[in-house]
Order: structure tokens, then C-alpha cells, then sequence
């Protein structure tokens, strides 16, 4: 019996593995080429704007005359829709999940799961459009005060739009905890609601904590609904009824111009930029590293 | 002598004792001294056992034993887990399988295997046979190709069945006709050696007789290794039995000698049922 | 008492669910009733004019779809290897665990970082410039991650046995890849691309800031040619005050979302033949 290899088909073999191989380090390539991106840039930006002036200002002007580089405006307007957004997902996603997860019956569940798979498949422009031309309108019949740009009307419609992610993840978390837990709590009495705030709900924290960081993640992040609808006028403030501007509608809007490679106007959407990515990135970290420690406590 | 609920202090001692049967032919398989590993965890302690040609060799024992997995490294199919470790030696024809510089993929061509739970691949029946002789450049011509499927299907007694239908899916033959259609895939390529792993014991009676008399037809071409938990087929179907028993090879020798006569009690307790 | 507090839980709960699908009910009702009228075969194959009455979206509507076959050509493949490799090849090596790892955070970033990306290495690093290729360059980034991760998943599906027997009979790992698991796992791998691409479509932010021009009136002609997409399309007419052009944006949600339905109702398709061939 010859054992001997076939040397062509061995090196065949191994140029297949190594191309396949490339492929998979494109990945890694993707991230080094935008942490490489975005540094470059920023360092360049923080040679001409320190970076205390930066991250503490309260004033961003950076096309003015007299250009000011505080980014907080951004981070506040950033923040505030965001909020805005985790207050409606939040309590609408989770209840959506308990609902999900504890009382559907099966038929109901794959009727509704896949609508919102919808919602959240439904482009992020088209959101934009629903909350500056109706929902926005719709509130200032309510709200006389609100104007035509504010943080509300797209605060809501995120909030729409992050709702499925929260509650399928949520749901998912909520469904890992073993029916031994809820059987116990039955067997003492307790009702459906009793036994899914008191013990599902607890069990799967870690789980739900690791849904609503992932969420916030996603408002950050957001572009379009606060592009259309939320403004352009950086402004440093908790009033929900008035324009601001978020970090993401600042680099759209130097994008929509015509801004020449490296002035520091340029500059700025890359520094900006960095902050979104980095805060990003943490909270998808926190996320996962919960997600983790959920997986470890129920297998 | 031991019994199954004590531990088992001189088993090595056993093991050493399995007596190898004299040889009329060169063994065609020789495991010296094998010990194979999960992890940190030995799985197979000091297997030495020689496999005559041409014969129907059959490895019993309770579940867990090690049977299987010993069948798998003859093949080195255990490759393919990872974190698996092999010391000592198997020799096919007196060369050495784990040596460094061996071809996994042409000694799984001559040392073939058939799996538990048939495994056909979702094509024809027609494609199952013919992917081994592709894949081996084993067949030239499409009426070469054709010629060698129909004889692999004629050795598994599968032929009639199917003759007509060899376009449709393998999925849509019955249990029994799925195995020996394996059987078949297996045999295509023409190997020296078939391994085959529990290959009726989820079939039903009728299937499990069709296939135990194709082992029968089938030893006077190949040599065949068979791992059963069925100690009425192992009577039935093979010449020689090696009882295995936490890892180690407890007893080898003629399949008569091993159900009526056995040396060691502990084969003697397993072979009468006091457990299993 | 309680057996109330637990029927009203319930009740509210539902409400809750209700209310959050009846606005996808209002925008589309709303999308509708704004826009409906204005699809006409003209409006499909029309170009932009600043008479709100005269504009067409031809010239978006064959970039999006332009844009996204280049971006199929360039991330399918790619994505696919690199699921091969990370399923059939990568052991539990340190390498493998940090790719994997990258490959979830990826799928994670806001797609306004990888328009950031996009600018800096494809628009002037490479030079491509506001060209087709570099939008599909920068949403094939995007997409990777989601093709890879749906291509693990399919490849997942696909029993061990298919692989032992392949193996059993000499088969090499590649033959068994490529004859026998991607196959079997086709179907999924393609349900997961065209959901994939299904969002790319619908992405605005990205391509803005490569600088996927606002005001393009023509359909790419080439992989270097300054293009448009409907989102941004869509965005530039939102933008503006006139109620004319409104009407013109909803009309134009109206073909990007059904755009949108095709694709998705093709991978469902597709997924549900796949679990037909299957059982």
C-alpha cells in the first residue's frame, strides 16, 4: 500500500487555505483602516485644537468666522435624542418581550414577530420623512411651543425604530431562562405578571441590560431621522422642543458641502467621528462582555 | 479474576494475555501498543492487536468501551476531532499510518468506512457513487464511470432496487436500502479494507439480515472490521472477536472461543450478560 | 384582585405592541396618501428638474440598483471565503477567536463610521474618487460582517455526516467544501446576502458622506462615474421647503420600499424552498 502524498494536490490544498485565509483578515483590515482613518486625521485636528478645548467646549462654530471647536453641543444633542429614544424603546420593548416571551400563544407570535422585523428593516430615511412630516406636525397640535426642528419628534421615531432590537433581544434573553424557574414560581401561586416581573425578568437582567446598551449604541449612532428632523444648530441644552444638532447630522452636513482635504473643517468630521466610534465601541463591549456572563449563568 | 464491579487492578496484566491467534497470512492490520487521547482524558490504553485478511473481525463491548474509537483511528478519521493525541503505532502492511510524512487522504481511500446512521449525500444515487471515483480520479470515460457504479451497486446487492432510478435522491430509499447504498459508496473506490461502525443497528430485523449476509459475501475481496454491540450478530457475522472493556483490549481471539470458551471471566461475564 | 392586576398587565402589554405597529401602519398610510400619485411611468424613468411636477427618479433608481450589484460583486465572495475559513478551516486558534471577535464588533458600528472610512481610504486614499466603486466599495465594508455572519450560519446547518462520509471516502478538505457543504448550504447563503444587500439599498449615510452627490441628474454609466442613490434622492427632496417636492419623496419611499419588499420576499422564498429540500 503507498502512502506517499500527492505533492500537487498538497500545495493545491494549501493556496486555497491561505486565500480563504485572506478573506477572513479583510476583517481585521476593516478595523485597522478605520481606527488608521479616523486617527490621522484627529491627530491632525488636535495639533491645531487642544484637546481639552475640544471635548469641553461649549461652543461648536468650527464654519464661522471665528470657529469654536466644544464639541459638547454635539454630545448634548446626541444625548438628548438618544434619551429621548431609550425612554420610548425601553419600556415599550420590554413590555413587548414580556408579552412575547410569557403570554403569545404561538400563532399570535409568528404573526407579530415578523412585523417587527419590519420595523426595524424599514430604511432609516423613510423614518426621517414619517418624523419631520408627520409626527413633528403631528405633536405641535399638542405642544404649541414646538418648532419645526427639535429633538422630540425624532427622539419618538427612534425610539420606534430601536424598539424591535430591544425587545427580540430581550425576548431572546428572557426565553434562555430555564422553565424550572417560572414552575417554582407558579407552584407558590403567583400570577403570569408576578412570576415574569418578580423572577424571569430578574433572572434574564444581565441579558436585557446587554439589549438596552446595544440599543443606546444603536441611537448614537443613528444619522438620517436626526438629519432630516432634528436640525443643524448645535446647541447646548435638555430642551426637547427646539433644533439642535447630534454628531452624526454635523458630519452629514460638512459631507453635503464642498469641503476641501485638510482644512481643518475637513478635519473636524473625522474628530468627530473618532468620539462616535470610540463611545460605540465601548458600549458594544459592555454589551457583549454581558452578554458573556448571561451565556456562562444559563449554558 | 475480576468482576465488573471491582476495580481493576491487573487488567493490564489481562490485556498482555489477549492472545494473538497464529497467523496462517500476514496480519493486514497491526495496532502496537496504542493509546489514544481526548484532551488530558486517555481514551484507549495499550491496544495491541493484529487483524487478519480477507476475515470479518468484530469488536464488542458496553457502550463507552472504546470499540468506536479505535475503529476510527485505523482510518484516522479521529483526525478530524480536535485536541485528539495518538501514541504508539497502526500498521497497514506493515507500514506505519501515523508516520509524518503519510497521506490521510489516500489511506482513507483504501481503508474505507461505513457509519452508523447512514450518511448519503443529498444528490442521485448515481452522484453518492460517483463522487468518490471523482474526487480519486478513479474513473475516466461516463461509461467508465457508469460501469464502476453499477458494479459497486451490484457488490451491496443494491442494484435491482435501483437500477431504474439512479437520477432520483438517495434521501428517498428506505433505511436499510440507504446503508447499502453506503455500503456501496464505500466500495466504489475500491478499498483493501472496510471499516464499519454499528453499520444495521438502526435498522430494522429484515435489513439488518441483508446486510449481515452482503459482510458475509463481502470478506472474500476485502478485509473487514466490524464494531457491534450485538453480541448475537458478532457470533453470527465474524471470524474473529476482540472484547473491549474501559479503554483496553480485553480478550482477541476466534469467535467461537470468545462465546463458548472464553479465557478471561470478565469477557465471560459480558459474553453471558451478567452486565452489559 | 390580583387575577385583575394580571389580566390588566396583559392587556397593556398588547396595547403597547399595537400601538408601536400602528405607526409602521401611519407612516405607510401616510407615505401612501402623500405619494401615490405621483407613481407614474414617467416619474420611474424621468430625470430631476427643478419643477417639482417634471422630476423623475431614473437617475437614482438605476444608481441604487448599479451600486448594488458592484456591491454584491465585490462582498459576496469575500464574505463567503472568510465564513469558509472561519467554519471549515479556522481551528480554535487565537487568530481565528480575534477575527471573530472583530467580526461582531464590525457588525456593531454606525454606518456613518464606515462612510468616514470610505472617504478617507477609497475617495482619497486610493483615489477612486466620488465614483460608483467607491460607494460599493464602502457598503460592501458594510455589509461583510452580515454576509459572513449569515454564511457561518448556513454552513452550520449543514450536518457533520455529509463532511465524515466526503472524508471517509479521500475526499480533501476543499473537495468537501466545495462539493458537498456549500451545496447544501447554498440556499441559506444566498437568503443571507440578499437580506444583507436588501439593507444596503436603504442606506443614506454612508454614501453622503463618500460624497455620493446630491444633485447628479444622470444614471452612472461606469464604476467611475459620479452617481445617486434613491435614499439620498429621497433626503435631498425632504430637505427641501416646497410641499411639491414632498409629494415627490413619498412617491419615491414608495419604490425604494417596494424595492425593498421584492428582495426580502425573494429570501424568504429562497429560505423556504431550502427547508423543503431538507426534511
Amino acid at each position: 500500500m503507498t502512502l506517499r502524498p500527492r505533492a500537487r494536490s498538497r500545495g493545491f490544498e494549501a493556496l486555497i487555505e491561505w486565500a480563504l485565509f485572506i478573506c477572513a483578515l479583510l476583517s481585521i483590515g476593516t478595523t485597522a483602516g478605520i481606527i488608521l482613518v479616523l486617527a490621522i486625521e484627529t491627530v491632525a485636528f488636535l495639533r491645531e485644537v487642544s484637546i481639552v478645548a475640544f471635548l469641553f467646549g461649549t461652543e461648536w462654530t468650527p464654519l464661522f468666522a471665528t470657529p469654536r471647536f466644544g464639541v459638547l453641543p454635539l454630545v448634548a444633542g446626541t444625548t438628548l435624542v438618544s434619551v429621548i429614544a431609550m425612554l420610548v424603546a425601553l419600556p415599550m420593548g420590554l413590555l413587548s418581550a414580556i408579552y412575547l416571551s410569557e403570554y403569545a400563544p404561538p400563532r399570535l407570535r409568528r404573526v407579530i414577530k415578523p412585523v417587527l422585523e419590519i420595523l426595524a428593516g424599514v430604511p432609516t430615511v423613510v423614518y426621517g420623512y414619517f418624523a419631520l412630516l408627520f409626527v413633528t406636525p403631528l405633536l405641535q397640535r399638542f405642544i404649541p411651543g414646538l418648532a419645526g426642528f427639535n429633538a422630540l419628534g425624532p427622539g419618538i421615531v427612534m425610539g420606534i425604530m430601536i424598539l424591535p432590537l430591544v425587545s427580540s433581544l430581550s425576548e431572546d434573553a428572557m426565553q434562555a431562562v430555564p422553565r424550572g424557574l417560572r414552575e417554582g414560581s407558579y407552584a407558590l401561586g403567583a400570577t403570569r405578571m408576578q412570576t415574569s416581573i418578580r423572577v424571569v425578568v430578574p433572572a434574564a437582567f444581565s441579558g436585557i441590560t446587554a439589549a438596552c446598551i446595544l440599543a443606546a449604541s444603536r441611537a448614537i449612532g443613528e444619522t438620517m431621522i436626526v438629519a432630516i428632523a432634528a436640525g443643524q444648530q448645535p446647541r447646548l441644552t435638555w430642551n426637547p422642543l427646539v433644533p439642535i444638532e447630534t454628531m452624526t447630522a454635523y458630519i452629514v452636513q460638512v459631507s453635503l458641502g464642498d469641503t476641501p482635504q485638510g482644512t481643518i473643517e475637513y478635519r473636524t468630521i473625522f474628530a468627530v467621528g473618532m468620539l462616535l466610534f470610540l463611545g460605540t465601541f465601548l458600549l458594544n463591549l459592555a454589551s457583549a462582555w454581558l452578554r458573556e456572563r448571561f451565556r456562562e449563568e444559563y449554558g | 479474576m475480576n468482576s465488573p464491579g471491582q476495580p481493576v487492578r491487573s487488567l493490564a496484566a489481562v490485556a498482555a494475555r489477549a492472545t494473538r491467534p497464529a497467523a496462517d497470512k500476514p496480519a493486514k492490520v497491526r495496532a502496537e501498543r496504542l493509546n489514544f487521547y481526548y484532551g488530558d482524558t486517555r481514551a484507549l490504553q495499550d491496544i495491541s492487536v493484529d487483524i487478519q485478511p480477507n476475515l470479518v473481525t468484530a469488536f464488542i463491548g458496553p457502550s463507552g468501551c472504546g470499540k468506536s474509537t479505535f475503529l476510527r483511528t485505523l482510518n484516522r478519521m479521529n483526525d478530524i476531532i480536535p485536541h485528539t493525541r495518538v501514541e504508539g503505532r497502526v500498521r497497514i502492511d506493515e507500514a506505519d499510518i501515523y508516520a509524518p510524512a503519510v497521506d490521510v487522504v489516500a489511506l482513507r481511500r483504501r481503508v474505507g468506512m461505513v457509519f452508523q446512521k447512514s450518511n448519503p449525500f443529498p444528490k442521485s444515487i448515481f452522484e453518492n457513487i460517483a463522487y468518490g471515483l471523482r474526487i480519486n480520479d478513479l474513473a475516466g470515460s461516463r461509461s467508465e464511470l457508469a460501469g464502476r457504479v453499477e458494479e459497486s451497486l451490484q457488490q451491496a446487492a443494491l442494484w435491482d432496487e435501483v437500477k431504474d432510478r439512479l437520477q432520483e435522491s438517495a434521501l428517498a430509499l428506505s433505511g436499510g436500502q440507504q446503508q447499502r447504498l453506503c455500503i456501496a459508496r464505500a466500495l466504489a473506490v475500491r478499498p483493501e479494507i472496510l471499516l464499519m461502525d454499528e453499520p444495521a443497528s438502526a435498522l430494522d430485523p429484515i435489513a439488518t439480515q441483508r446486510i449481515e449476509e452482503l459482510i458475509y459475501d463481502l470478506k472474500q475481496a476485502y478485509t473487514i472490521v466490524i464494531v457491534t454491540h450485538n453480541m448475537q450478530q458478532a457470533a453470527r457475522v465474524s471470524d474473529f472477536t476482540a472484547f473491549f472493556w474501559l479503554g483496553r483490549l480485553v480478550e482477541y481471539d476466534r469467535t467461537e472461543k470468545i462465546f463458548t470458551n472464553p479465557t478471561e471471566k470478565l469477557t465471560e461475564d459480558y459474553v453471558t450478560g451478567r452486565f452489559g | 384582585m390580583r387575577l385583575f392586576v394580571d389580566r390588566a398587565f396583559q392587556v397593556v402589554a398588547l396595547a403597547v405592541l399595537c400601538l408601536a405597529l400602528m405607526a409602521l401602519g401611519a407612516l405607510i398610510l401616510d407615505v401612501w396618501q402623500d405619494g401615490a400619485r405621483r407613481l407614474t411611468w414617467d416619474f420611474l424613468s424621468g430625470f430631476p428638474s427643478r419643477r417639482p411636477e417634471n422630476a423623475g427618479i431614473w437617475h437614482a433608481l438605476s444608481g441604487s440598483i448599479f451600486v448594488i450589484l458592484v456591491t454584491a460583486a465585490l462582498a459576496v465572495p469575500v464574505g463567503v471565503a472568510a465564513a469558509i475559513y472561519l467554519e471549515e478551516y479556522g481551528t480554535r486558534s487565537l487568530m481565528a477567536k480575534l477575527i471573530e471577535i472583530n467580526i461582531a464588533n464590525l457588525a456593531a458600528v454606525p454606518s456613518i463610521i464606515y462612510g468616514l472610512l470610505g472617504l478617507g481610504l477609497f475617495v482619497r486614499g486610493l483615489a477612486m474618487g466620488r465614483s460608483v466603486l467607491a460607494g460599493a466599495s464602502t457598503l460592501a465594508l458594510l455589509v461583510l460582517p452580515v454576509i459572513i455572519l449569515a454564511t457561518r450560519e448556513a454552513l452550520r446547518a449543514v450536518p457533520p455526516s455529509i463532511r465524515e462520509a466526503s472524508y471517509a471516502l479521500g475526499a480533501t478538505k476543499w473537495q468537501t467544501v466545495w462539493h458537498q457543504v456549500i451545496p447544501v448550504a447554498l440556499p441559506g447563503i444566498l437568503t443571507g446576502t440578499i437580506l444583507a444587500l436588501s439593507r444596503a439599498i436603504g442606506e443614506t449615510a454612508p454614501l453622503i458622506t463618500i460624497g455620493a452627490l446630491t444633485f447628479v441628474a444622470f444614471a452612472p454609466d461606469s464604476i467611475w462615474s459620479p452617481f445617486t442613490v434613491l435614499p439620498i434622492q429621497i433626503f435631498n427632496w425632504v430637505s427641501r421647503p416646497q410641499p411639491a417636492f414632498r409629494a415627490n419623496a413619498a412617491a419615491a419611499i414608495l419604490v425604494l420600499l417596494a424595492l425593498l419588499l421584492t428582495m426580502n420576499a425573494a429570501a424568504i422564498w429562497l429560505r423556504d424552498r431550502y427547508q423543503k429540500k431538507l426534511t
